[in-house]
């Protein structure tokens, strides 16, 4: 970088002449040093996933976790410092905590993510504090269920309520992803950390705005899109981590759980091999070439 | 719990002495007959208009039904005052809420707004005088008067009634009535009450209750007040006692 020891990477709240703020740029390299995390975002729900990169064999495979719940209704994943991610994930609960105390019910994960831009940000504003070292992927599910006031009596008239108008908004999935500097995009698929590159590649291959893809297919793409993402880094070994929110007729009735064993394993095989398929497929192609060549 | 603030009333020999002047000075109690249901297409809320200082008679074409959203009213009876602050409050952060969040806050957000608030600040909104019934011992203690009908429409879940009491609990009704007249139509409005009604027979029926709640109350007075909310937005209907409260009905 040409303006390195220019002076101007020294502090927040300091903008170069050219109108960046570096400590900002500085944090988002160590994003991408981060093991590599992906959302998916489908009709009846999101899907959330994490290379784990394994740095001591004395680690407890499946302790150390990586995907954290905020509120029943929502998961986040963050790629980067991972001290910086759990405070991120503590000041998400606090913000889902305290929209219940005023509302009486869940966060919409729009608002969510709006707080958690906003808190983001104003990291990026003074110069006592260091910006976040996460980009963060906030996945959830809000409920398309008439939702009762916490603590509310009775339910109002047997037949219901009159006047209700067929197809009106009302919940479904949401996936965001904040970044360093306080930006925050909806996404249908969302990917951060090392291999964001190729994870993106795969996932704008599978189409997710035509909303085609269902969620248990979504989950042996995620994981075999972490797979992918890994093949640059193939030297270390990794551990595959995801969670879930399904709609309230899924798999996880709108909560956000971990992916159960049995699925995690199966979409952990059919993502090696999809990898050895497509190894072959390189070994045949790269014998073809010789042929013509004879 | 209640916190005592001193004694004002006393058994004496010639039976329990009570301290009528538990009002704050100038107080004006909403001594009323408030309705709202649900119906075929959405809400309807209803009141009488009559607001008094003890025996005084204050404003006979008060307006207990007041706007909070645009189709999220609520009927207020109780401390004019604690009731009016009430709603300028929930107002303002409904107003907020729809600005930051994009989008119209549903009856359910009102509803947990309006509870917040009647719970929290119930020991504080109005000095009300309570004699224990054995001893005539009394207590000035303070209390929220504050008894509200919540009533709102919106696409999604159509139109919905909350009622909160006076300590302050949310309940979700098919129909709800509150204040003093209340009492003289409960019988009226179990043998009347209907799901699904049309929009005339809803109005119909409130203002059958109304009427009733009025001629029966000495608190309830003046003229009927109604709010239609539905797809098509509020709309307000005025019914006068010369009438006999069959007009003149739909208003702007």
């Amino acid at each position: 970088m040409t303006s390195i020891g220019t002076g101007y990477d020294l502090s927040n709240s300091v903008f170069s002449p050219d109108g960046r703020n570096f400590q900002v740029e500085y944090a988002v390299k160590a994003v991408e040093n981060g093991g590599t995390a992906v959302g998916i975002r489908c009709k009846d729900g999101v899907v959330l996933a994490v290379e784990k990169i394994i740095t001591s064999k004395l680690l407890k495979p499946g302790a150390n976790r990586r995907i954290s719940t905020v509120d029943r209704h929502v998961g986040i994943v963050s790629a980067g410092l991972a001290p910086d991610g759990r405070h991120f994930v503590s000041r998400a609960r606090d913000e889902a905590s305290s929209w219940r105390s005023v509302y009486k019910g869940p966060i919409p994960i729009s608002a969510l993510a709006n707080r958690l831009g906003s808190y983001v940000q104003a990291y990026t504003l003074y110069s006592s504090v260091r910006p976040f070292g996460v980009t963060s992927i906030l996945g959830g599910w809000d409920s398309e269920a008439e939702l009762a006031v916490d603590g509310q009596v009775g339910s109002g008239p047997q037949s219901g309520a009159g006047g209700k108008v067929k197809g009106a908004k009302s919940g479904g999935p949401g996936l965001y992803m904040i970044e360093p500097s306080g930006l925050y995009w909806g996404y249908y698929g969302a990917a951060t950390g090392k291999g964001r590159q190729a994870a993106k590649a795969e996932l704008e291959k599978l189409d997710l705005a035509s909303e085609k893809l269902s969620l248990h297919d979504a989950v042996k793409e995620a994981a075999r899109i972490i797979y992918v993402a890994h093949e640059d880094n193939k030297d270390k070994e990794f551990e595959l981590e995801m969670s879930w929110i399904s709609s309230l007729e899924g798999p996880t009735k709108g909560r956000h759980e971990e992916v159960p064993k049995e699925l995690l394993e199966e979409a952990e095989r059919a993502a090696r091999r999809a990898l050895e398929g497509d190894d072959e497929d390189e070994e045949e192609g790269a014998k073809g070439n010789e042929q013509m060549e004879e | 719990m209640v916190a005592s603030h001193g004694l004002t009333g006393m058994l004496g020999e010639d039976g329990i002495h009570v301290d009528m002047n538990h009002l704050k000075s100038g107080e004006v109690n909403l001594g009323t007959s408030i309705m709202a249901i649900n119906f075929k297409d959405g809400v309807i809320l209803g009141a009488d208009s009559r607001t008094t200082t003890g025996a005084y008679i204050a404003n006979r074409v008060t307006d207990k039904l007041t706007q909070v959203h645009d189709t999220i009213w609520c009927c207020r009876s109780g401390s004019a005052a604690d009731t009016q602050a009430v709603a300028d409050i929930v107002s303002y952060h409904l107003n907020m809420y729809s600005i930051v969040n994009n989008e119209a806050p549903s009856t359910q957000v009102a509803g947990a707004l309006f509870q917040e608030l009647c719970y929290e600040n119930k020991d504080m909104l109005r000095l009300v005088l309570f004699v224990n019934w054995y001893t005539g011992i009394g207590h000035l203690i303070y209390r929220c008067s504050a008894g509200i009908i919540i009533a709102g429409y919106d696409p999604r879940h159509g139109g919905q009634v909350y009622s909160i009491p006076l300590g302050g609990s949310l309940h979700k009704q098919a129909y709800s009535i509150g204040g003093s007249g209340s009492t003289y139509i409960y019988g009226y409005c179990d043998a009347n009450w209907r799901e699904n009604m049309t929009e005339e027979e809803g109005i119909q029926f409130v203002r059958g209750a109304l009427r009733e709640a009025i001629k029966w109350d000495g608190s309830s007075g003046g003229v009927i007040r109604l709010v239609v909310l539905t797809a098509k937005g509020a709309q307000r209907h005025l019914y006068l006692p010369d009438t006999d409260y069959t007009g003149p009905g739909a208003t702007y």
